[in-house]
């Protein structure tokens, strides 16, 4: 037999063995599942705050689409950063680096399901949407995973826009159209992603070295990672307000927010004046925890206030 | 060029694993199929029956 058809028969029986040992659980994982509720929860709460009304079923429809698209950029980019997931800790056991699914399988599964959502969001709701949903993976597929994420310190703050668009996606389910509220919406995640991941970041930079992502730490040091922490926290501690201040959010939201503010604002301003040691290291910690309490908290007002008048 | 590379014999975990595989992805498109449904009864509503021939 010649060389080359052994190795393709190698090939082809490595990759049959490692699709045979594929479970559900590992395709399931490849959608990035925590990622992707916190995709929907933001989602539907722009689809529920939108001045429209929507078929409960066509919502119930829009915002799997927006699920699934979602999930479908993070097996994207499972298939892209295979390698450089097979080096951190925090990600070595992902389907791909581990060999349960193969680097084909993950990509084939990504592209299927990115067109069938974007095409079944464009049937169900409306074309805006369906843009903005395909724009979104395009956006956290090809310009943060490929280009950004590997090359600039800022690969979190301009790939952060992938994860804010879903309630402007939401919003233009219901409305059809782009609206203040959608914007201000998207620009509250925007703000609050670095100083979110940079507080991760402080916490793994090692991991981020050994993998080669020129993360902030890594590339500009502790010190100034912690002052782009505070810069962004004192933006989006007014803007988590914005809603109430421009009216489309009530007094409970404004009042929640300001406190919620004012704490991420505190926490942010104690990891930027520990410069090091368990005490830098546990306030990062605290920052990081919080800001995902206060992502939820801001959102979930938003979502119940409207019931209670 | 004689000998026969050997076929691929599965485990019971793999056999196990393969199948809730194509059970998942029958229940993915029974979901699909009442989506579909349910969509199309929504968006035409009583008009479902009355379109021109």
């Amino acid at each position: 037999m010649s060389l080359v058809t052994d190795t393709l028969i190698d090939d082809r029986a490595a990759a049959s063995r490692a699709a045979d040992f594929a479970d559900v659980r590992d395709y399931f994982a490849l959608l990035k599942p925590r990622v992707m509720s916190l995709v929907i929860f933001t989602a539907l709460v722009g689809l529920v705050r939108a001045p429209a009304e929507l078929h409960p079923v066509l919502a119930f429809a829009a915002l799997l689409c927006i699920a699934v698209g979602a999930g479908a950029a993070g097996a994207l980019n499972m298939w892209w950063d295979a390698d450089i997931d097979a080096r951190m800790t925090r990600t070595m056991r992902r389907p791909v680096p581990a060999g349960r699914v193969t680097p084909g399988e993950a990509l084939a599964f990504g592209l299927v399901l990115s067109a069938g959502s974007v095409l079944l969001l464009g049937l169900f709701v409306g074309l805006l949407a369906a843009a903005l949903l395909a724009f979104t993976i395009f956006f956290y597929a090809v310009v943060y995973s490929m280009w950004l994420k590997r090359s600039t310190p800022q690969n979190i703050v301009i790939g952060g826009a992938a994860g804010a668009f879903p309630p402007m996606i939401g919003w233009a389910a219901v409305t059809g159209s782009i609206s203040l509220e959608g914007i201000v919406l998207f620009l509250i995640i925007f703000f609050w992603t670095p100083p979110h991941f940079w507080a991760l970041a402080l916490l793994k930079k090692e991991d981020y070295a050994r993998a080669g992502i020129p993360m902030l730490p890594n590339v500009a040091g502790d010190g100034e990672t912690r002052k782009q922490i505070l810069i962004y926290s004192f933006i989006l501690a007014p803007l988590g307000v914005a809603p109430a201040l421009l009216g489309f959010a009530g007094l409970a939201y404004g009042a929640v927010a300001t406190g919620l503010g004012v704490a991420f604002l505190a926490l942010a301003f104690d990891i930027y004046r520990r410069e090091s040691g368990a005490a830098a290291d546990a306030a990062a910690r605290r920052l990081f925890a919080f800001s995902i309490l206060y992502l939820f908290l801001l959102f979930a007002i938003l979502l119940v206030e409207p019931m209670f008048g | 060029m004689s000998e026969k590379p050997d076929g691929i014999i599965l485990t019971e975990e793999q056999r196990r694993r393969r199948r809730n595989r194509s059970i998942a992805l029958g229940l993915v498109l029974a979901a699909l199929a009442l989506l579909f449904y349910a969509v199309t009864i929504v968006k035409l509503g009583p008009s479902i029956m009355s379109r021109p021939l």
